[in-house]
């Protein structure tokens, strides 16, 4: 699953849809992964980042995972073709 | 390359909570690179905010509302124009478009120049007239009828589904959740725009906005789509964003190809869940937020001014996307005296 190509992000964790003109907030986590998927990482080789860098369940990290892409979807930020 | 000096009229100086675009427009001609100019502000009441703005305005007339007719406003236009020589005037009010419009041969025997949409452009883009003009041009309109009295929205209610939209043929929309609420409209809107009132179906989804100028040859010279991220009871955008977009440009780019649009306007459209997108009215002028599509790099209302004077206008192809307009209320504070002068003089 790609971000869609217009998306802007920034450092501080603010995401911006500049079709649609929402803009939403992300935590750390949130961006680290945002950031990865933009370099175009696979999820295993995301989760396994995430993994490495945090103290986390990967069951319970790929619940977390799981729903922070159902809200990309949600909010149309992802690019489903891609 | 020197700039050309203009005098130039400008209505819509109601800076209010439900805002005209002519103090947006004069912004946009004060920071023009190609004219300096000269602002005839043309006000119809005595405390358009507009009017008391001496840094953006030069000089301010009273005109006499549409409702006098077409005669009363070329007498004091002729008597206006006697005094400053206006080379351009931009209307910004659907209201008085038509009498403005009557007399554009009038104006420009005068001197005047203007750039507006054609008699058959302003009337057939008409909410009530919606329907066949989605079906002509080939857009996706909402449903909407037109009611002339109380009985209307009782029978043609039982063809739509609530809730629907109960608007004003020139401003004003409320939604009507139940045949009570759509009387109570009808006589709100009635009262103040006049018959017919137009009964639209609801269209959910999210309101997304085209500010554009045609040069009535089927040429889009410039469009800045936003969304509204702040709104105010009335249903004006408070605060709003510029989208990148490609298919609202496309749409308003046909638009302007099929009808040969001439002057400014604003399309506005509904874009559903479903993706789908519906026009739901055309506006037939430039709209308040004009200054942030100048913010974002089309200064549209220059280009207005080059066209209504037959220079050459390069057409717009970018803008900045994500620029964000907030407006705010200022307390501008004048001397009674001002106030005085023009309610008694009509100008000053």
């Amino acid at each position: 699953m790609k971000i869609k190509a217009n998306i802007a992000n920034s450092q501080d964790g603010f995401v911006f849809d500049p079709t649609t003109g929402d803009s939403f907030s992300l935590n750390q986590t949130g961006i680290e992964i945002i950031e990865m998927m933009k370099q175009n990482l696979k999820e295993e080789e995301i989760k396994s980042t995430i993994l490495e860098k945090y103290d986390i369940d990967s069951n319970i990290l790929d619940r977390f995972y799981l729903d922070f892409l159902s809200m990309l979807k949600q909010f149309n930020l992802v690019d489903l073709n891609g | 390359m020197d700039k050309i000096n203009l005098t130039i009229g400008v209505t819509g100086l109601n800076n209010t909570d439900n805002p005209g675009p002519g103090v947006p427009v004069i912004r946009a001609l004060r920071e023009s690179h190609a004219f300096n100019t000269r602002i005839i502000g043309l006000a119809y009441e005595n405390l358009e905010p507009g009017i008391y703005m001496k840094d953006l305005v030069d000089k301010v007339y009273m005109l006499p509302y549409p409702t006098d007719g077409t005669e009363a406003l070329l007498q004091r236009i002729s008597y206006i124009q006697s005094k400053e020589s206006m080379d351009v005037l931009i209307p910004n009010f659907d209201a008085e478009l038509f009498t403005f419009m009557k007399t554009e041969a009038r104006l420009k025997e005068m001197g005047i120049h203007t750039f507006m949409p054609t008699l058959l452009q302003y009337e057939e883009r008409h909410k009530s007239q919606l329907p066949a003009y989605g079906k002509k041009y080939g857009m996706r309109v909402p449903k909407s009828v037109e009611l002339f009295s109380l009985e209307d929205v009782s029978q043609k209610s039982e063809k739509y589904d609530f809730p629907y939209m109960i608007k004003g043929k020139f401003y004003d929309a409320y939604i009507a959740g139940n045949i009570d609420q759509a009387k109570s409209y009808f006589h709100k809107v009635s009262a103040k725009w006049g018959l017919p009132v137009i009964m639209q179906e609801y269209i959910t989804g999210t309101e997304v906005n085209v500010i554009a100028l045609g040069d009535g040859k089927g040429n889009m010279i410039g469009a800045v789509p936003m969304k509204k991220q702040y709104i105010t009871d009335k249903g004006k955008a408070w605060g709003g964003i510029t989208l990148d977009d490609p298919v609202l440009l496309e749409t308003t780019r046909q638009i302007i190809e099929k009808t040969k649009w001439r002057g400014g306007m604003e399309v506005e459209m509904i874009r559903t869940d479903d993706n789908e997108l519906y026009v739901i009215e055309i506006n037939p002028r430039i709209p308040a937020w004009a200054y942030l599509a100048v913010a974002a790099g089309q200064n549209l209302p220059e280009a207005l001014v080059k066209l209504a004077l037959g220079l050459p206008v390069k057409p717009f192809t970018e803008y900045s996307k994500g620029k964000i307009f907030i407006r705010y209320s200022w307390d501008l504070i004048i001397d009674f005296n001002d106030f005085q002068k023009f309610s008694t003089l009509g100008e000053s």
